[in-house]
């Protein structure tokens, strides 16, 4: 209803007089133009466009994210804008209330930036290097499973379960994440292994 | 195998995201605050109008979060005070607002939970401009859009009372006064407001009046057979009309969602008011912000002669019993 | 769900109850608002509140919160009795003239076989009676006492207008308004859609609600039809793709089963998965699990899984208990028998029930792990928040990892919406400063970790050394190769069974349907019910044509659908026994006399005749089932039964308490409430404004809804002193919270037992850690117990009381 509304309202807006000119064209830059105009400048001009999926509920909205930068071309990009997408078919670019603040998600102020960890009984958490981050835990998981691996139950039968250490995997990675993350769960034998599916 | 998907394509429908001409501009100003003899202009736009259908609203507070991120303001983060209101009022940060009532419906005994997105209706007739006592602050475009222009803005205030709406907000920050614009940045480029792009149950639409009133009228059909005999639009009268305009279910009785006026208009004061004589007019009133913002204006404007003031007095006392209490309306 | 979010426009009449989906899903509700407007749809909402949803609906009614099943068996017990009833579609398509075996009924509350001491059924009895030539004894005229039709109506004769008013607290009129809203939906040419989502999972028998309203769809004809269906609302973005690829204890991707104990070899574990048919001529689909099972061991294990080694079937964990869920885990946790834990975008101290347990539990781990892009409350479980996390650092002993993730934005790959849709994004900011992807973090976690077993040796490393990891960069690998693998390939020349000149695919090819996959090692697929995602041709999820023609809402070339490209599942029940449409103006599939066609993939092999072969072809019936057999734990038909924590006792029996076969651990049995101490009824549920404990972390969610409150009613204020926007103090048997009071006429006293029941409101959102005011989630007050088929946690009913807290706690 409202792409029919909107697009014919614009189409209309633009017989009344949009001139389908570039601001350049017009001998303007763009602040001198807002000025002339009276109206902000429009803030997605030049911006990157890319088509994701809010990653909130299970409506999967798609959205449009309007970056300064592309990723694609291998630039850094900084996400300046995330509005709904106008194509999708089951949002047809509308955005509840969580989604259309999306990039303020994105660049929330506790997003984390760097590994930390916290040793036992520390008050707090320090930094500490992937490196150092990946060799502990690969240490952890090894030294576990090799001294709590059940190969064999009280019949003889042969098992090979591993109970003592789990894994919690989340709600909203994607499909590969979750792939890869069973793959190497469970060439591990771990059995402890649950999603987010009921709460 | 590539390194990358194939990627994807973006709809016209979508925002431009390279540079384009504005659709409207100073050009297009019918009306200016402060400012008489306004050259009108050679062209007309549509009018345009935003259409909020309270039927659809489940009050998802969408909007407001559109408006925010559009916008680039960020309210605070407030208390809960036992309602579902977030921020508690319109705020410099907050342009819209949807406002929660709970109403036991006499006629039928049921509950309805009335739910009103709030803020400026961008009237045909515009309070907050006529109000308006520095030049160029408020302007109107002749597609119906009432734009606050901040650079030109005093902070007196004069257009919160101006407005019978209850509507702009003066910033903490800058001094000037805040409200929609209904995003004619947006508007500008052939996009609707944010608020209505946004809209998950598309409650809020946009385009053009003509359409919107349409719209609405299929809105009320479907609303009187579903029981809402004295369904309608509200697009009050009293301030000629307005580009922002509900579908109510209950049209008989505005004021129950959330105090919206029955009759709304613009206080005769205000339009009484010549030229600087509002200025002086609401300092006689004791309406206005005093103190050293009046003191400033006074000294800035440096207009007011004392006949402006007898004349202010005269107004009040003669035409203006009161400005208009809305609940009273 | 069974049918997808665009699709909700065809309907006549939603029925929104055990979900909100308004506040909960918005844009999917768009669609309800959709059918409203534009078919004259209505929209019933039954709930223990009045919420947003029911702002916009034409019907109302409250119900208690734990008493569905009575209401949804009192529904049918109404359309029964009514004759609401799409015959043909009961006759055919469901087993209501399956005859069931003597022995089984039911009585005083509980089924045939019912052990107390083990808390189990014996389930012998719960099944048809079968022939002498193998297949299920039938009455096509519904006239034997036995048949299912029969034995259903003698189940839900109890559930009267009256019963329902007693045990649910819904008024006696509104609850027969909603009877004759629903009825209506009996003829062919009007289809009701359900939408729940966790207000009917979130209970000890959340998955009897759900069959409850399964079977009133059955009877109604309105499954596989446009507008129809049990539409779950998944809660999360990709809950549904998480559950798909199996990642939970008992399962393998694509819905097969991790073995037990009892499957020592790949004969035993086959020997229950052969699904032959119970009917003449059936489908029955499962007949093909082998095939998928081998490609999924060959997916993993490549060439050290072969025929002679069962498939390297040993490297798969074999299970003692039915899972080690979340709540198992936390349970052996708390017992001290873990030592490491892993959290990957995951908050569990704030998700699972009775936090204080889950507090003691993070406590004794050695080590936890937390993947996540925000500072989360599990990752900060040892740090003092005051009275929001009243805990002494020092005495924690537990070493926490906290590692930073991408986000959505800076991510690729697919995620699979509530409809099943899988939908592939592109990244479009850089990630800030060190967050890696989970995919390099768990594929350098793992390559470390085989080096060490590489180097050092250690217990049965075979399933770690010979696990295929074939990827260009073995510490990073992508999403395309991921995708890839799940969809799958062939790896020997693939034929044509019944033309073997025919070739299907090539060594090494992408394999386009799951129809191609081999029991002879010749395929392999991660997960077969993903095969078609990523073909010969491409990317199918990356697919954006948005055509939808003649309007359907199918929109068959926008992303890929499992399985095989299907918007509706069982649509072939769309049409009736001779394959034409029910509705002719809402025509999906039709029978032109050789094969299907119409606009969705259809749900039956494209050329079965629809007299011979039944529509819903998983089940060895080829019919859908009122009666579920031995498939569920708590009972082949839904019956009532009271939460843990209640504020009456079960009327068929009163000693009765909970679901008699749900998983209760000995010390959480000494931790349930009864009505006497805490006598209102609590409910936790989701508000629009926030996404479960992550949007407090975002300044806007935060401006829009603050800060921790509670909804009760004017009446139970009144009582209890409390004003509006009062502090309060909220208590039960686990723990206590502060909160502001929400006091709205939205909630009302119930009358059940012929007592006031009154029920307090507690939304999930607030934490210790975030943009928004601290505060506590519903998880301080709520029982460790869950579904006694899924172990979903009972969130949506326990017991409380309330106070008026004067004073501001001392953080």
């Amino acid at each position: 209803m409202n792409i029919d509304l909107s697009r014919r309202g614009f189409l209309r807006l633009a017989g009344a007089g949009v001139a389908a000119t570039s601001l350049g064209a017009m001998g303007f830059g763009e602040a001198e133009a807002a000025e002339a105009a009276h109206v902000r400048a429009f803030k997605l001009a030049t911006t990157t466009e890319t088509r994701n999926t809010c990653p909130y509920c299970s409506v999967a909205c798609g959205v449009i994210m309007y970056s300064r930068g592309d990723v694609k071309a291998g630039e850094t990009a900084e996400l300046i804008h995330i509005e709904g997408d106008v194509d999708h078919p089951t949002n047809r670019g509308t955005l509840c209330p969580k989604g259309a603040a999306l990039k303020d998600f994105v660049k929330a102020p506790l997003r984390l930036t760097q590994p930390r960890h916290r040793a036992a009984g520390a008050s707090d958490f320090q930094p500490i290097t992937w490196d150092e981050a990946l060799d502990k835990i690969a240490r952890a998981l090894k030294d576990d499973r090799d001294a709590n691996m059940v190969q064999v139950n009280e019949n003889g039968v042969p098992v090979n379960r591993w109970t003592t250490t789990g894994f919690l995997a989340a709600s909203a990675t994607t499909n590969e994440t979750a792939w890869l993350t069973y793959k190497t769960v469970r060439s591990m034998g771990i059995v402890g292994f649950d999603n987010q599916a009921r709460v | 195998m590539s390194d990358t998907a194939p990627q994807p394509t973006t709809a016209a429908a979508n925002p431009p995201v390279q540079p384009i001409a504005p659709g409207f501009d100073a050009r297009d100003v019918v009306r200016i605050s402060a400012t008489s003899n306004v050259p009108q202009p050679e062209r007309q736009l549509t009018k345009l109008a935003k259409l909020i259908d309270v039927s659809k609203c489940i009050g998802c507070k969408a909007c407001q979060s559109a408006c925010i991120e559009w916008n680039d303001t960020m309210p605070a983060v407030e208390e809960n005070v036992g309602v579902y209101e977030n921020p508690h009022d319109l705020t410099p940060d907050m342009f819209t607002l949807m406002r929660f009532a709970e109403w036991e419906n006499p006629a039928t005994n049921e509950l309805e939970w009335l739910i009103r997105k709030d803020g400026c209706m961008h009237c045909e007739d515009p309070g907050c401009l006529k109000a308006c006592p520095a030049p160029g602050a408020i302007v109107q475009y002749s597609n119906g859009i009432v734009d606050f222009i901040h650079e030109n803005c005093i902070g007196c205030g004069y257009c919160i009372k101006g407005c019978p709406f209850d509507i702009p907000r003066i910033s903490r920050v800058d001094h000037t006064a805040y409200k929609c614009t209904l995003c004619s940045d947006r508007v500008a480029v052939g996009q609707g407001p944010a608020c209505a792009k946004a809209c998950p149950t598309e409650a809020i639409v946009f385009g053009t009046k003509e359409d919107m009133v349409a719209h609405a009228e299929t809105r009320i059909e479907d609303l009187k057979s579903r029981g809402y005999e004295n369904a309608g639009i509200y697009d009050p009268e009293g301030v000629g009309g307005t580009h922002v305009i509900y579908v109510l279910h209950h049209a008989d009785k505005p004021s129950i969602y959330n105090d919206l006026p029955d009759n709304p208009r613009i206080s005769p004061i205000v339009e009484g008011w010549k030229g600087v004589t509002k200025t002086a007019g609401l300092a006689v009133m004791g309406l206005a912000a005093i103190g050293a913002t009046l003191h400033g204006l006074f000294a800035r404007a440096n207009q007011v002669e004392p006949e402006d003031e007898v004349e202010a007095e005269r107004l009040v006392e003669t035409e203006a019993p009161q400005p208009q209490p809305r609940e009273d309306v | 769900m069974t049918n997808s979010w665009t699709d909700i426009k065809n309907t006549d009449l939603v029925v929104v109850m055990g979900g909100n989906a308004a506040e909960a899903h918005p844009c999917g509700f768009k669609w309800v608002t959709e059918a409203k407007a534009a078919r004259g749809a209505k929209l019933i909402v039954v709930d223990p509140r009045y919420t947003r949803t029911a702002s916009v609906s034409d019907y109302y009614a409250p119900i208690r919160p734990g008493s569905d099943i009575a209401f949804l068996m009192g529904v049918i017990r109404w359309c029964i009795e009514n004759d609401k009833v799409q015959w043909d579609y009961v006759r055919h398509f469901t087993n209501a003239a399956f005859l069931v075996k003597d022995e089984f009924g039911w009585a005083d509350g509980l089924f045939t076989g019912y052990d107390e001491e083990r808390r189990d059924y014996d389930k012998d009895s719960w099944d048809y009676k079968i022939g002498e030539d193998g297949f299920a004894e039938i009455d096509p005229t519904l006239q034997d006492p036995r048949c299912v039709w029969n034995l259903l109506k003698a189940h839900v004769d109890p559930y009267t207008p009256e019963f329902v008013e007693n045990v649910c607290g819904t008024p006696k009129d509104r609850f027969l308004t909603i009877c004759e809203m629903i009825g209506e939906c009996s003829t062919p040419t009007k289809t009701m859609t359900s939408m729940y989502a966790l207000g009917w999972t979130q209970h000890s028998k959340g998955a009897q609600n759900i069959r409850g309203m399964a079977m009133l769809q059955l009877i109604l004809g309105n499954i596989g039809v446009r507008g129809g269906g049990m539409n779950a609302l998944r809660g999360h973005s990709n809950i549904q793709g998480l559950t798909d690829i199996g990642l939970m204890s008992n399962l393998i991707p694509g819905y097969l089963n991790i073995p037990t104990e009892s499957e020592p070899d790949w004969q035993s574990y086959m020997s229950s998965r052969r699904f032959a048919p119970l009917r003449p001529g059936q489908t029955s689909y499962w007949q093909n699990y082998e095939k998928f099972m081998v490609s999924f061991m060959k997916a993993m294990w490549g060439d050290a899984a072969t025929a002679q080694n069962d498939w390297a079937y040993h490297y798969l964990p074999k299970l003692d208990v039915p899972a080690y869920d979340g709540m198992r885990m936390f349970e052996l946790m708390n017992h001290g028998q873990v030592n490491l834990y892993f959290c990957q975008g995951f908050n569990p101290l704030l998700a699972f029930p009775d936090r204080a347990k889950l507090t003691e539990a993070f406590s004794k781990l050695k080590m936890l792990v937390v993947m996540d892009p925000l500072k989360t409350e599990t990752s900060h479980f040892w740090q003092n928040h005051g009275i929001y996390n009243d805990v002494d650092p020092a005495s924690i002993q537990t070493e926490v990892l906290e590692l930073p993730t991408t986000c959505f934005a800076e991510d690729e790959g697919a995620l699979v919406n509530s409809g099943r849709w899988l939908q592939w994004h592109w990244p479009g900011a850089t990630p800030p400063g060190e967050a890696k992807h989970d995919t390099w973090i768990m594929a350098q976690i793992w390559t470390r970790v085989r080096q060490l077993y590489q180097d050092e040796g250690g217990v049965f490393p075979d399933p770690i050394l010979n696990l295929s990891w074939d990827y260009a960069d073995p510490g990073d690998p992508k999403a395309e190769e991921l995708a890839r693998e799940m969809n799958g390939r062939a790896l020997e020349t693939v034929r044509d069974p019944d033309d073997p000149t025919r070739v299907i695919a090539e060594p090494g090819q992408q394999l386009s349907g799951f129809g191609e996959l081999r029991d002879d090692g010749s395929t392999m697929a991660g997960c077969w019910i993903y095969t078609g995602s990523w073909t010969e041709d491409g990317n199918m999820m990356a697919r954006r044509d948005n055509n939808d023609p003649d309007d359907t809402g199918a929109y068959l070339n926008w992303a890929f659908s499992w399985p095989a490209n299907r918007r509706i599942l069982y649509n072939r029940a769309s049409a009736d026994l001779q394959g034409r449409p029910w509705d002719p103006s809402r025509k999906l599939l039709e029978w032109n006399g050789e094969r299907w066609e119409g606009y969705d993939v259809p749900d039956i092999p494209p050329t079965s005749r629809p007299e011979d072969v039944g529509p819903f072809i998983m089940n060895p019936e080829g019919s859908s089932r009122l009666f579920s057999r031995g498939m569920m734990r708590d009972g082949p038909f839904p019956a009532h039964m009271e939460p843990f924590e209640s504020p009456m006792a079960n009327v068929f029996n009163p000693k009765m308490r909970g679901n008699p076969v749900a998983r209760v651990f000995a010390a959480d049995a000494e931790r349930f409430a009864t009505s006497e101490e805490f006598p209102l009824v609590a409910t936790s549920y989701r508000l629009t404004e926030h996404f479960h404990y992550w949007t407090k972390h975002n300044p806007v969610n935060a401006a829009l809804q603050p800060e921790f409150f509670v909804e009760i009613s004017e009446e139970l204020a009144a009582e209890k002193g409390i004003a509006k926007g009062g502090r309060v103090r909220i208590w039960g048997k686990r723990g206590q919270v502060w909160a502001k009071a929400v006091v709205t006429k939205r909630i009302r006293p119930l009358t059940c037992d012929g007592k006031t029941v009154h029920v307090v409101g507690i939304p999930l959102h607030w934490g210790f850690m975030g943009s928004a005011r601290k505060g506590w989630g519903p998880n301080s007050l709520t029982p460790f117990v869950g579904d006694a088929n899924v172990e979903t946690p009972e969130f949506k009913a326990f017991l409380v009381n309330i106070e008026p807290a004067s004073e501001e706690p001392v953080a």
